[in-house]
């Protein structure tokens, strides 16, 4: 074996300039594809944990999945009587029996539970007008089941409950109002009734839609403003496990009949945008990699060629089709393994100098540097990627190189 | 089939080999012959006369379309391409017109190459047999360098070398001296007949040279695939 190996490196050696130039293009490949999948990765991961930071796990809302059945439908399901037109119940929206399904849920484990209500609202400070989405909340359940207390950069969670109609607002609310803490703002509801509120706390996600279009009151201030008493219209859930999410919301939704969302469903979108990012990422990469595998091909065709004469007299020296075939499969492997190890280093060099660069995204959340992932795995995938693609490249010559007649190119030279 | 005299190194029975194709080429039609150890044989014929063929039938490059080769009374029709591999690597030698040594390797390592592939010695018995053989050859002082620092008949002295490195008990030369200087071609020459004479290989060299098959003990000539003539068959 180490005779084999011995005479495969002589044959790289004797095409020193082409083997740099392949083993460039492997590395190029494995180094790019490391530094894309730790950059798309950071930033899928950073973006999914600003989201889960700043939302509820599981959101349990007053809507059912399916619209409740007519009378009608109910008696004859499927039937031939169908009417047209019928005009559903007026009823009054909250979840109702909040108590009792509060306390199924809390027989759950490793569940924050934070009953709210959430309505729409207009703050009005000096002359201007911002429209916000008002949750009513209360600073103990809050706490469980957000980070806003983390996210205040003025003020504080239990100013809700120290201070009389008591108010937090997210840093672009404040900004676009011109308000600053203590600022005595006006807030009205759709149903008309209106009520000064003190700015408590300022807070700030990162996520611009929360930031500029939320705030905080106490339960009982908004279940008033809203003429909704004792009204709950939503229960947010946060799980110590955030990857159950989907099982839980599942669950749940089965337990208390309404509608349960996980975080996951709520922004399938960006989740799906991420997935055909991820799609791109690996075409691309794919691609470099069989490019690479394409230069591969290229010097060991090149060497199987120039080296007929060597493999003939191999051949007649007692050496076996499978011999042949391994010092060529051999000469691929190596410029794949070589290309891997020049890769990891380009890669690795790549994502500090991608991490080192300053970045600022205003439209949606806030980044001081890209994000990136760095992962063992990323290397280990790019690597075998390469040394398959490799191996398969030296394969193909190597199996022609070893079914050469001898004989053949023996006359030929003769 | 009982025969009384031992069975002869190597020996072709109704050897015929056809090459394929729209229209197929006869190389060699119904070859009977036998070569045994201690024999130098010159095989001579004009070009096309299937000489060459019948020489890489004979070192097991090259399947008979038809017939069958015995080597030291094994039908080499029966076996695969690792044991024919196999048995080439520890039975035979072979000495082409172009020297055909690895460009990459010194004469030494070209030399070691087939013993290392053997793996019958030990790294320093490897290399000490290696010295042995190219002293022997006249080519000590030259045993470091790479094929293209030698001459052409430095080359071929080394390509004998490596024939040699395993100990065959048959060596195949095709046109050995076809490049060489007629003084470098007889020194070639004079080895190839000391090796069958001292050491009792069997030598089968193809030759165009009458002065040179002339050193041989036999003559075998083809003409047009067939034997004509295979000479006096050595006491």
């Amino acid at each position: 074996m180490k005779l084999i190996i011995d005479i495969a490196l002589a044959h790289i050696r004797s095409r020193r300039r082409q083997t740099i130039i392949s083993l460039l293009g492997v590395a190029t490949g494995v180094g790019f594809s490391i530094a894309m999948a730790a950059l798309m990765q950071g930033s899928q991961e950073d973006f999914v944990k600003q989201m889960i930071d700043a939302m509820p796990h599981v959101t349990i809302s007053d809507e059912f999945r399916r619209p409740p059945l007519q009378p009608i439908d109910r008696l004859n399901p499927g039937g031939a009587v169908a009417l047209r037109g019928v005009k559903p119940k007026e009823e009054l929206r909250g979840i109702r029996n909040v108590h009792a399904r509060i306390a199924r849920l809390r027989e759950l484990p490793g569940i924050g539970i934070g009953p709210t209500l959430r309505g729409q609202a207009v703050i009005r400070y000096g002359g201007k007008d911002v429209s916000v989405t008002l949750v009513g909340t209360k600073p103990e359940t809050e706490r469980r089941v957000s980070n806003l207390e983390d996210d205040l950069r003025a003020g504080s969670l239990d100013g809700l409950r120290t201070t009389a109609n008591a108010l937090i607002v997210g840093s672009g609310v404040a900004r676009k109002l011109g308000a600053q803490m203590n600022s005595s703002l006006t807030v009205s509801s759709p149903v008309g009734s209106a009520r000064r509120m003190k700015v408590v706390g300022i807070f700030h996600t990162g996520v611009t839609a929360f930031d500029n279009g939320q705030a905080y009151s106490l339960l009982k201030t908004a279940q008033v403003l809203q003429d909704r008493p004792n009204v709950i219209n939503q229960i947010r859930l946060r799980l110590d496990d955030v990857t159950q999410a989907r099982d839980v919301a599942r669950r749940i939704e089965a337990l208390v009949g309404y509608r349960s969302e996980s975080w996951e469903e709520a922004n399938e979108s960006i989740l799906e945008v991420f997935f055909i990012r991820n799609i791109i990422m690996f075409t691309v990469v794919g691609a470099i990699l069989i490019v690479a595998g394409f230069g591969i091909f290229n010097i060991i065709s090149t060497i199987t060629y120039e080296k007929a004469r060597d493999i003939a007299i191999l051949k007649s020296l007692g050496f076996r089709q499978l011999d042949i075939r391994t010092i060529f499969l051999f000469e691929g492997l190596l410029m794949g393994v070589g290309g891997s190890v020049l890769g990891w280093g380009l890669g690795y060099g790549l994502t500090t100098a991608l991490a080192s660069i300053p970045f600022e995204v205003e439209a949606f959340t806030e980044l001081t540097r890209l994000p990136i992932l760095y992962s063992p795995v990323h290397y280990i995938v790019a690597g075998a990627a390469a040394v398959i693609a490799a191996g398969i490249a030296g394969y193909m010559p190597a199996r022609r190189a070893a079914r050469l007649n001898p004989v053949d190119i023996i006359r030929g030279a003769a | 089939m009982k025969e009384l005299r031992k069975n002869p190194l190597i020996e072709t029975r109704s050897v015929t080999r056809i090459l394929p194709g729209p229209v197929p080429v006869t190389l060699v039609r119904d070859i009977d012959m036998h070569l045994d150890a201690g024999e130098f044989v010159a095989i001579t014929g004009p070009s096309g006369s299937g000489k060459s063929s019948l020489l890489y039938l004979l070192g097991l490059l090259d399947r008979p379309t038809e017939g069958e080769i015995w080597v030291e009374g094994r039908n080499t029709g029966m076996l695969d391409e690792a044991e024919l591999a196999q048995l080439r690597l520890e039975k035979m030698g072979f000495v082409f017109q172009f020297h055909f040594l690895l460009p990459e390797f010194t004469a030494l390592e070209n030399v070691v190459i087939p013993m290392r592939k053997l793996g019958h010695w030990t790294a320093s018995e490897q290399r000490r047999r290696a010295v042995r053989v190219l002293a022997e050859m006249g080519m000590a002082e030259h045993q470091d360098k790479r094929p293209d620092q030698l001459s052409g008949g430095e080359r071929q002295r080394v390509a004998v070398a490596r024939a040699l490195a395993n100990d065959p008990l048959l060596i195949l030369a095709d046109e050995p001296t076809g490049n060489l200087d007629s003084a470098n071609a007889r020194r070639v020459f004079d080895l190839l007949a000391s090796l069958a004479h001292e050491q009792g290989k069997c030598i089968a060299a193809i030759t165009h040279d009458p002065d040179l098959a002339a050193l041989t003990d036999r003559q075998i000539h083809t003409l047009d695939g067939r034997i004509v003539d295979s000479g006096p068959i050595a006491a």
